[in-house]
């Protein structure tokens, strides 16, 4: 069993384990448990960075075994430089979120840490898949436990996000199923993501698969106007739930575009390009204007995670190696700043029980440690440099340079609004005098508390400062990855 | 091979001989739950499947009684998959009828019957045979339903039953004389050749195929003749609607196969267009009807009504294409789809009469309010047949699902993928309903607080079933191949 196999189902079958432990009389183990199953699928993932060969685009720690031969579907993993760092910031969430539910969640702690193991597990998948159904079942199956997650420990309009989010996430990767089944036939009966790649594919049908691939990726991302469905479901989610969402979910579908959209579509990629930033700088601009007026700190950051996830799809649909590293670099930092910005909603929501902005004021004076953490993640948010929300976006903007000076002047707005929203609801939510009698009996953080943002403090700290190894790491799969766009696959006949 | 060939049917001989000893049996049987009866039952009815099993490994096809039947792999995949279908189906019921005053020896008896008429049907090689089949199987079924007599809703629904089922028969013995006006031959190889011959009237074989695909289609339940489908299956006695929605429908299958592929393939243009027109339309109607029911046997009959739709998508495009292999691709994937359904439907009638009580039936989806709470483990496998039913990974619908429209795609033909596009637009609107049932029993309070009592036997049979589910979707290839082998088989002979 290879260690991708490992980082897969190590979690889901301890998710498994957890789910058949019955009731609550257990909790305290469950939670052990789930804690030391999270920690040990994070260190098997490490030696996937570690052994990792930075020289070569080809996928890495790769496993190939025949699953269903009726359709010739093999259960086909691998990494390249792209992929690896998502498997590991997968594991690293999982085992903060473990962590962020130990008190919280005292009603089926069993089936809380299940589910998120099993997630955890099942998008690491998503990541390692390089076979078309593989993909696509483990793309479809993170459904089912967050729809869960949403619906059972979520906040008073649970249902109504619960819906909302399965549907519009299945409307979209439906029309991808049959994008794939497309490809199988035209392929000559194979689901290899890869030998898809090298495929010569007429215009006609380029222009229809990457329509059914965006479907499948935007709603997922999620790109302007297909977003609505994200901040209902960041603010019924609970905290660990919202964490993983913003943190991970979105970038599948972000992902999706650079392993499916971009190399099987190259032609109609270009194309379509224009359509791809204008709905990019229409995230990263309206969005923003909308967290503005927010007045629920979930709401306000979910809009957040729309506008910076836009910069991720512009970085990848301007075809240049900053760009698209950008983006890359973005969705991995976007992963730690929106997962520690939803904990520190979490830590304030645990306490008050209110997620409105006006229900705070001066938190500082009550919780200085939370509050030093707090706007350090804020800054983050809002690309500071030092921190690793600078890292992305400044590499986004100047690849858009590149491409066009007044495109990138318009991206580079964010700087400004992405300020705007973070830093006035940091003021208005930490400083100041203390607002109200819930402020002021206000404990500060504990130390599990401490423990779980001091992680991502860090791991953002560090992608700030010394942001080369992640870099290093993609460089020539990205290098790759754009070399391979620019050559057309049309058919020379057509 | 024209004299009496006895060895092909030993399956069918079995079953008769032993649905006339349970009938004798019973008369001793003082039993307030039948035990002895149920386990002669059970017992006749594993050796059948074991002897289906066996005559399908050994992978001959034989004629026998002056080529009347045909045992070949299809039939006998298909008989061992219905016989199995009516065990499981008896087991989940045994209890239900019990509370009812429904366990009776007739219940096995007729069960029985109903079995030996879809084992007729699907070894007939001769159109007599399979109306005979068909009658026997339906006579037994529309007596089950009003087997508990004094309930107003089960005689109401029996009586629909025979009256619109009759009708259907009818339609399809018009449709069949019609063939043999035309062909001189009821035997279904010998209308195949004639057909080919091309000498044959065309436009009394339009005629005839009509009514075949009019009565085929009413007793596969698709729309615009799926009336009865919502009543019968609302009205029946739970343990009587999973007879009546499990191994029936493998025989619909079966002699599907045998009419309009075996015998009537020559007429395939313009079948298949009936067929799509079906197919569209229960697709379309049984999901938009099933979003507005309460009741959860009212909401799974249109939902089967979507389930056929998705089923005769599989017979619509294969014609396309000459060859046997793409012919095999389409009709393979829709008995995968066919035997997947059949699995799941069993598992959430078994679900149900699990819930139900005496004086309670369980069948509205409120009465799943806070299933997880009660018991998570009969939640969990219950959330599995939805997912399943909705075609959602890792289930065994999805490969269901994903194997009939990737028949549909290898056509290569753009009106195809339109149809690919609707039926899965369309199970999008199925996907609401099925998650609907999920979010009752775990997002919801529970109302009921009464513990689940049920027997070590339905308690392990519906836990096996969950996992046969999801086994099956995490490893489909198997079942997958032994579908395509049958088909191939029953194509090329």
């Amino acid at each position: 069993m290879g260690l991708l196999s490992l980082a897969i189902w190590l979690p889901i079958l301890s998710g498994i384990v957890l789910l058949a432990m019955g009731s609550d009389e257990h909790a305290g183990m469950v939670r052990r448990l789930a804690l030391v199953a999270a920690i040990v699928s994070f260190l098997v993932t490490i030696p996937l960075i570690t052994g990792f060969n930075a020289g070569t685009a080809a996928m890495q720690f790769e496993e190939n075994l025949a699953w269903v031969d009726r359709f010739n579907v093999r259960y086909h993993l691998g990494v390249d430089g792209i992929s690896v760092w998502f498997v590991l910031l997968t594991s690293f969430i999982t085992v903060v979120v473990v962590i962020s539910a130990w008190e919280v969640i005292t009603e089926r702690v069993n089936q809380y840490m299940g589910s998120f193991l099993i997630l955890s597990g099942v998008m690491v998948g998503v990541f390692a898949a390089l076979d078309g159904i593989l993909f696509y079942v483990f793309f479809e199956a993170t459904l089912i436990p967050m729809y869960i997650i949403i619906g059972v420990w979520g906040g008073p309009r649970r249902v109504y996000a619960a819906f909302k989010f399965f549907l519009y996430t299945l409307a979209g990767s439906l029309l991808m199923l049959v994008a794939l089944i497309y490809l199988y036939y035209k392929s000559g009966g194979n689901f290899d993501i890869l030998a898809w790649h090298k495929m010569p594919l007429g215009m006609p049908a380029q222009t229809l698969l990457f329509f059914a691939f965006f479907a499948a990726f935007a709603v997922k991302v999620p790109m302007w106007p297909v977003h609505t469905w994200l901040p209902d479901a960041h603010v019924e989610a609970p905290t660990g739930g919202s964490v993983v969402l913003a943190a991970i979910m979105l970038k599948l579908g972000a992902y999706g575009f650079l392993r499916f959209s971009l190399p099987i579509v190259p032609d109609a990629s270009h194309e379509y390009a224009w359509f791809i930033i204008a709905l990019s700088l229409i995230a990263v601009l309206y969005i923003s204007l909308v967290a503005l007026v927010q007045t629920d700190m979930k709401k306000l950051i979910a809009y957040s995670s729309v506008a910076h996830m836009g910069f991720c799809t512009l970085g990848f649909f301007i075809f240049n190696e900053l760009g698209a590293s950008g983006g890359i670099v973005q969705m991995i930092s976007h992963g730690f700043i929106s997962g520690a910005m939803f904990l520190c909603i979490g830590v304030l929501y645990d306490r008050v029980h209110s997620r409105e902005i006006a229900s705070y004021g001066g938190v500082v004076n009550t919780m200085p440690r939370f509050a030093a953490l707090g706007v350090f993640f804020a800054m983050a948010n809002c690309g500071l440099p030092g921190t690793s929300g600078f890292v992305g976006e400044w590499m986004v903007i100047l690849g858009t340079v590149k491409f066009n000076f007044w495109l990138a002047a318009l991206a580079a707005t964010t700087l400004i609004f992405g300020a705007a929203y973070t830093l006035w609801m940091v003021k208005r939510v930490y400083f100041g005098p203390v607002a109200n009698d819930d402020v002021r009996t206000l404990a500060d953080i504990n130390g599990r508390e401490t423990l779980m943002l001091g992680l991502l403090a860090v791991a953002v700290l560090w992608m700030g400062v010394y942001p080369k190894p992640f870099t290093d790491t993609m460089h020539v799969s990205v290098t790759e990855l754009l070399k391979h766009v620019q050559v057309s696959k049309i058919p020379a006949a057509n | 091979m024209n004299t009496m060939n006895w060895l092909p049917v030993y399956p069918e001989i079995v079953l008769l001989v032993m649905a006339c000893v349970v009938a004798m049996v019973d008369l001793w049987v003082k039993h307030p739950r039948r035990t002895p009866t149920y386990l002669l039952t059970q017992l006749s009815l594993a050796v059948v499947a074991v002897m289906h099993l066996i005559a399908f490994n050994s992978g001959l096809t034989h004629y026998a009684m002056q080529r009347m039947v045909v045992a070949d792999p299809m039939g006998h995949l298909l008989g061992f998959f219905a016989t199995v279908a009516v065990m499981m189906s008896l087991a989940y019921a045994r209890p239900y009828a019990a509370d009812r005053d429904m366990l009776k020896g007739e219940l096995f008896t007729l069960s029985m019957f109903s079995l030996l008429g879809i084992d007729v049907m699907l070894s007939a090689n001769n159109f007599l045979v399979i109306y005979l089949g068909l009658e026997l199987m339906s006579l037994s079924l529309y007596a089950l339903t009003a087997l508990r007599r004094d309930n107003l809703n089960a005689t109401e629904a029996a009586m629909k039953y025979f009256v619109l089922g009759a009708l259907a028969s009818g339609f399809l013995l018009y449709g069949l004389s019609m063939m043999y006006g035309a062909t001189g031959s009821l035997d279904i190889g010998e209308v195949f050749k004639a057909i080919g011959t091309g000498t044959i009237n065309k436009s009394v074989l339009a005629f005839g195929l009509v009514f075949v695909v009019a009565g085929l289609a009413f007793k596969m339940g698709a729309v615009p003749f799926h009336m009865w489908i919502p009543d019968v299956y609302h009205g029946a006695p739970t343990a009587i609607t999973l007879l009546i929605g499990g191994a029936p429908k493998l025989a619909a299958f079966g002699i599907t196969v045998r009419l309009l592929v075996e015998g009537l393939s020559g007429l395939a243009n313009d079948w298949q267009q009936m067929i799509i027109v079906l197919a569209v339309a229960s697709l379309l109607l049984g999901n938009l009807a099933a979003i507005a029911q309460s009741n959860l046997k009212r909401m799974l009959a249109y939902s089967t009504i979507a389930q056929t739709g998705f089923v005769l998508l599989g017979f619509a495009p294969t014609v396309v294409s000459v060859n046997t292999f793409s012919a095999a691709n389409g009709y393979s994937s829709a008995l995968f789809y066919m035997v997947t359904y059949v699995l799941t439907t069993l598992g959430t009638f078994g679900i149900i009469m699990l819930l139900a009580r005496q004086g309670f039936e369980s069948e509205h989806i409120d009465d799943f309010k806070g299933l997880a709470k009660r018991s998570p483990w009969y939640a969990a496998v219950m959330a599995i047949f939805m997912f399943s039913l909705a075609g959602l990974p890792p289930t065994m619908g999805f490969f269901a699902k994903m194997a009939v429209l990737q028949a549909l795609v290898s056509t290569n033909l753009a009106g195809y993928f339109w149809l690919a596009a609707i039926a899965v637009m369309l199970s999008l609107v199925g996907a609401y309903y099925y998650i609907r049932v999920v979010k009752v029993m775990f997002f919801d309070e529970p109302v009921e607080t009464a513990p689940i009592v049920a027997g070590g036997d339905v308690r392990a049979l519906l836990s096996l079933n969950g996992a046969a589910v999801l086994l099956f979707g995490l490893l489909p290839g198997g079942l997958m191949a032994l579908c395509r082998d049958a088909i191939v088989k029953a194509l090329t002979t």
